[in-house]
């Protein structure tokens, strides 16, 4: 048995993975219009290489990588693009996005696909072709993996860890994909661990998954990668909390796993990775639990850009008290912004909130220190105290007590008796923060502007003074010089006095009263 | 709708509030067995006294009444006041005392969640210092007491201060063993003689008392049990406090009390876990917590012993809640990722 680590705090909220792990992963119809976000990972948006008007092919790149930290994006099915426009897209922000509209043709028709053989090939091409296949970490962060993928020149990467931990409550999404497609995983995993060259592989799954971790160990034999059932304790899939858990290193603040020699990728990252590789697949589509107030909960591996209202019917629809939807989990997920809005990569989960399933809040109390929050925060801070700090604008005294380190896991808000939305008031800390240090730089660059220009005036200044002095030193050393003008000059003196006496004589005495 | 989208099923504050006042509830009893019904008569005053001014401070500073006052915070403060106090006094004092906590050192500091002094404590310090005589009259042990009062002699005396023909306040009340300890020692008395020749001590320290202290501990394991407290703030409140008196003992037996004397004695099971753990009023690190219950263990020893009071535990909370923003911003934990 491998010795496990723990971290502080993290809760057990109720689990309801049961709903939707019970039948198989189905796959959603093809929709008769897709809307692909350019935008679907952390960092760069992809460029559009495609016009409005243009037939695209199924796997066809429609927006190429742009920069390092950034993937390209395809055409999920075969049609043409009749649009490139601002949609409603799932982000935490709310904001719409710019995506490309695609009218299917309902032939899917494949663009070539060419697999490659990862063992005979410049280690480049392997990263470019993870880019090119728009790769990226499918828990929820959709940070680009060829970038995790390369440990640069001189790191030497002891650990990678695969990340199946899924310990948000109700999604199923890595479960049921590892249950199903364990061997394709694992597949996904030995490129992985060819491109790191890692001492060990470490594979952490919750130990409410039985059943994925037997698929998982099974499909591992013969490899040396090890499958290690972590104890299930919400926020355990975090990267930072499941390297500490199986490895016993801290990923120091503000930092990539990288840093201590470990990188971390989810399972269906993994997955994604034997697609794009072996097979010459990009990500176009994903497996997507559909949960919470729906008639038939389910898992679909749906194509990236199918409007979520069309899962929802797939999964028999919405009941009538429904009252929103979440996407992602209900520890971190946000607000479906509209039915239409379409999956992208980074949707694990959707969620359809009923008052029954989700009770609201009451209403807060004011906080009364009892320190349930800290005892439950997962990074080791006192989230009361940030709590107190942001609610009065002490951003300086928050970031003090290292706000920046916060994970907005939700264990704090979960917890608390007062029923205080406390994550809500970091990230409005956050965001002030960063305003804060907008302006800063903005007022810095704008006050070296300005001394810049008074230097450089003054300068100017100083260069006209000089240019004068100069030329009146010249005039004098040239009137002393010249004999003329003495003579001049002294006409010129008598000239005046006597224009004066004139003025003298004709000026009436002043009036006595 | 911000995340997180889901909430403990935990019923609240008042749910933590309501537990506290459950878990006080078999030293209560025990306090009516040992000492009569007075306790509850004064208990009722403190209840209404604590309730009321609660609601009065609640709609002159604009909060929801209903809310707000089913909170339990207010009812617990007027219970804590009213354990710590003779039962057998003129109604006021408890309500002087109870409207003090409320209105002056609960609500004039920001309400709940924002004072810095225990209001109890406070509530009691002022009856302390403003009624000295009257918080000496500690009712005897009904098993002592030759005629014990009825609960309508008790009501009398409360509400009139009027005893029945022929008894005096003297024949119904007595001094509490750290009294006796303290008085009979200045006298030139040994621990041993004291406590052989006066009737009110039994094995552990008072007769009653000792009873409604161990309630008190069993009340404590229970909020412990049910994580409304943790360990930190009792253990080393009582751990200092008995280290000190085992210490003092061992230098000389004949003029220092046992250390279980002392622990079953006064306020310190009540304080170490009821009072001292409130926690508006304490630190709220890990390493905060232990300073701060070790050093009002031995603030309450060093006031028993060498100070003015015959107990000290109102004024060891007092003191340390004076220094809780300095102790918690002295021992923050090492945040994850950043070195020690």
């Amino acid at each position: 048995m491998r010795t496990l680590f723990t971290f502080h705090g993290g809760i057990h909220p109720p689990q309801h993975k049961e709903e939707s792990s019970r039948l198989p992963i189905a796959f959603a119809p093809l929709p008769q219009r897709l809307i692909v976000p350019l935008r679907q990972n952390i960092g760069a948006s992809s460029t559009a290489i495609v016009q409005p008007g243009e037939q695209v092919l199924k796997g066809q790149m429609i927006a190429a990588a742009d920069g390092l930290i950034s993937v390209a994006v395809h055409a999920p099915t075969s049609g043409r693009v009749v649009a490139l426009e601002n949609h409603a897209v799932p982000h935490v922000s709310g904001m719409p996005g710019l995506c490309a509209i695609i009218e299917a043709d309902g032939e899917e028709r494949w663009f070539a696909r060419q697999p490659i053989d990862y063992r005979n090939i410049a280690p480049h091409l392997l990263h470019q072709r993870l880019r090119d296949a728009g790769v990226v970490g499918l828990g929820g962060a959709a940070f680009p993996t060829h970038v995790k993928l390369d440990p640069g020149q001189q790191q030497k990467i002891q650990t990678l860890v695969i990340n199946g931990a899924e310990c948000e409550p109700w999604i199923t999404s890595d479960d049921v994909l590892m249950r199903e497609r364990a061997s394709e995983v694992v597949e996904g995993i030995k490129i992985m661990a060819f491109m790191m060259q890692p001492e060990e592989v470490l594979i952490g799954i919750e130990d409410n998954k039985p059943e994925a971790i037997a698929a998982m160990r099974q499909a591992c034999q013969g490899t040396n990668y090890e499958v290690v059932a972590v104890p299930t304790l919400y926020p355990t899939g975090g990267e930072k909390q499941l390297i500490k858990v199986l490895t016993g290193k801290e990923v120091p603040s503000g930092s990539r796993p990288l840093s201590i020699g470990v990188s971390c990728s989810n399972t269906g990252t993994a997955y994604t990775v034997h697609r794009a590789v072996n097979c010459g697949e990009p990500v176009i589509s994903r497996v997507v639990t559909v949960t919470g107030n729906v008639r038939q909960p389910q898992n679909f591996e749906v194509l990236i850009g199918t409007p979520i209202g069309e899962l929802i019917a797939l999964a028999g629809g919405a009941k009538d008290d429904t009252r929103r939807y979440i996407v992602g989990g209900p520890m971190m997920g946000f607000d479906l912004p509209a039915l239409d809005a379409p999956l992208v990569k980074s949707v694990n989960c959707v969620i359809a909130v009923s008052d029954a399933l989700f009770p609201p809040a009451p209403p807060a109390m004011p906080c009364i220190r009892c320190g349930r929050c800290a005892q439950s925060c997962p990074a080791d801070l006192q989230p009361f105290e940030l709590y107190w700090f942001s609610q009065s604008r002490n951003f300086d005294k928050a970031r003090a007590y290292q706000l920046f380190d916060c994970i907005e896991c939700g264990c704090c808000s979960y917890v608390c008796p007062s029923n205080i939305p406390l994550v809500s008031y970091y990230r409005f800390a956050k965001s002030e923060i960063a305003a804060i240090d907008r302006d800063k730089k903005a007022a810095e660059l704008a006050k070296e502007r300005f001394e810049f220009r008074e230097a450089r005036l003054a300068r100017e200044k100083q260069q006209k003074a000089a240019l004068l002095a100069q030329k009146q030193a010249q005039q004098k050393a040239a009137a002393a010089a010249d004999p003329d003008a003495a003579a001049k000059k002294a006409a010129i003196q008598a000239a005046l006095e006597r224009a004066q006496a004139r003025q003298a004589a004709t000026t009436p005495p002043p009036e006595h009263p | 709708m911000n995340s997180p989208h889901v909430q403990n099923p935990g019923s609240g504050v008042s749910g933590i509030m309501l537990r506290v006042l459950a878990a006080l509830l078999p030293a209560l009893a025990a306090y009516v067995y040992f000492f009569g019904p007075a306790i509850l008569v004064s208990l009722a005053l403190a209840s209404v006294t604590a309730l009321a001014a609660e609601a009065a401070m609640l709609r002159l500073r604009g909060y929801p009444l209903r809310y707000f006052l089913l909170d339990g915070s207010a009812l617990l403060t007027g219970w804590l006041l009213a354990l710590s106090i003779p039962p057998l006094a003129p109604w006021w004092l408890i309500v002087v005392g109870t409207l003090f906590a409320i209105v002056i050192a609960k609500h004039l500091y920001g309400g709940l969640g924002n004072n810095l002094f225990n209001p109890a404590m406070v509530g009691f310090a002022v009856l302390m210092i403003s009624f000295p005589a009257h918080m000496t009259h500690w009712l005897t042990p009904l098993p002592l007491a030759h005629d014990g009062l009825s609960l309508v002699q008790q009501l009398s005396f409360i509400f009139g201060e009027n005893l029945p023909i022929g008894v005096k306040l003297d024949a119904v009340t007595m001094a509490t063993p750290l009294d006796v300890i303290k008085t009979q020692l200045s006298l030139g008395g040994t621990v041993g003689e004291i406590r052989d020749h006066t009737p009110v001590f039994s094995t552990l320290s008072g007769l009653g008392t000792q009873t409604i202290a161990a309630f008190y501990l069993a009340g404590g394991l229970f909020l412990l049990h049910q994580r409304i407290i943790t360990w930190h703030i009792p253990a080393s409140f009582l751990g200092v406090f008995v280290l000190t008196a085992a210490l003092f003992q061992g230098i000389d037996a004949n003029h220092y009390a046992p250390p279980l004397f002392h622990l079953f004695s006064g306020g310190a099971l009540l304080g170490a876990f009821f009072i001292a753990t409130d926690y508006v009023t304490a630190p709220t690190t890990p390493r905060g917590k232990l300073i701060f219950g070790g050093c009002i263990g031995l603030l309450v020893y060093l006031i028993r012993v060498f100070g003015g009071y015959p107990d000290g535990v109102a004024f060891a909370v007092l003191i340390m809640n004076a220094a809780v923003p300095l102790i918690d911003a002295y021992t923050q934990p090492k945040v994850f990722g950043h070195k020690d």
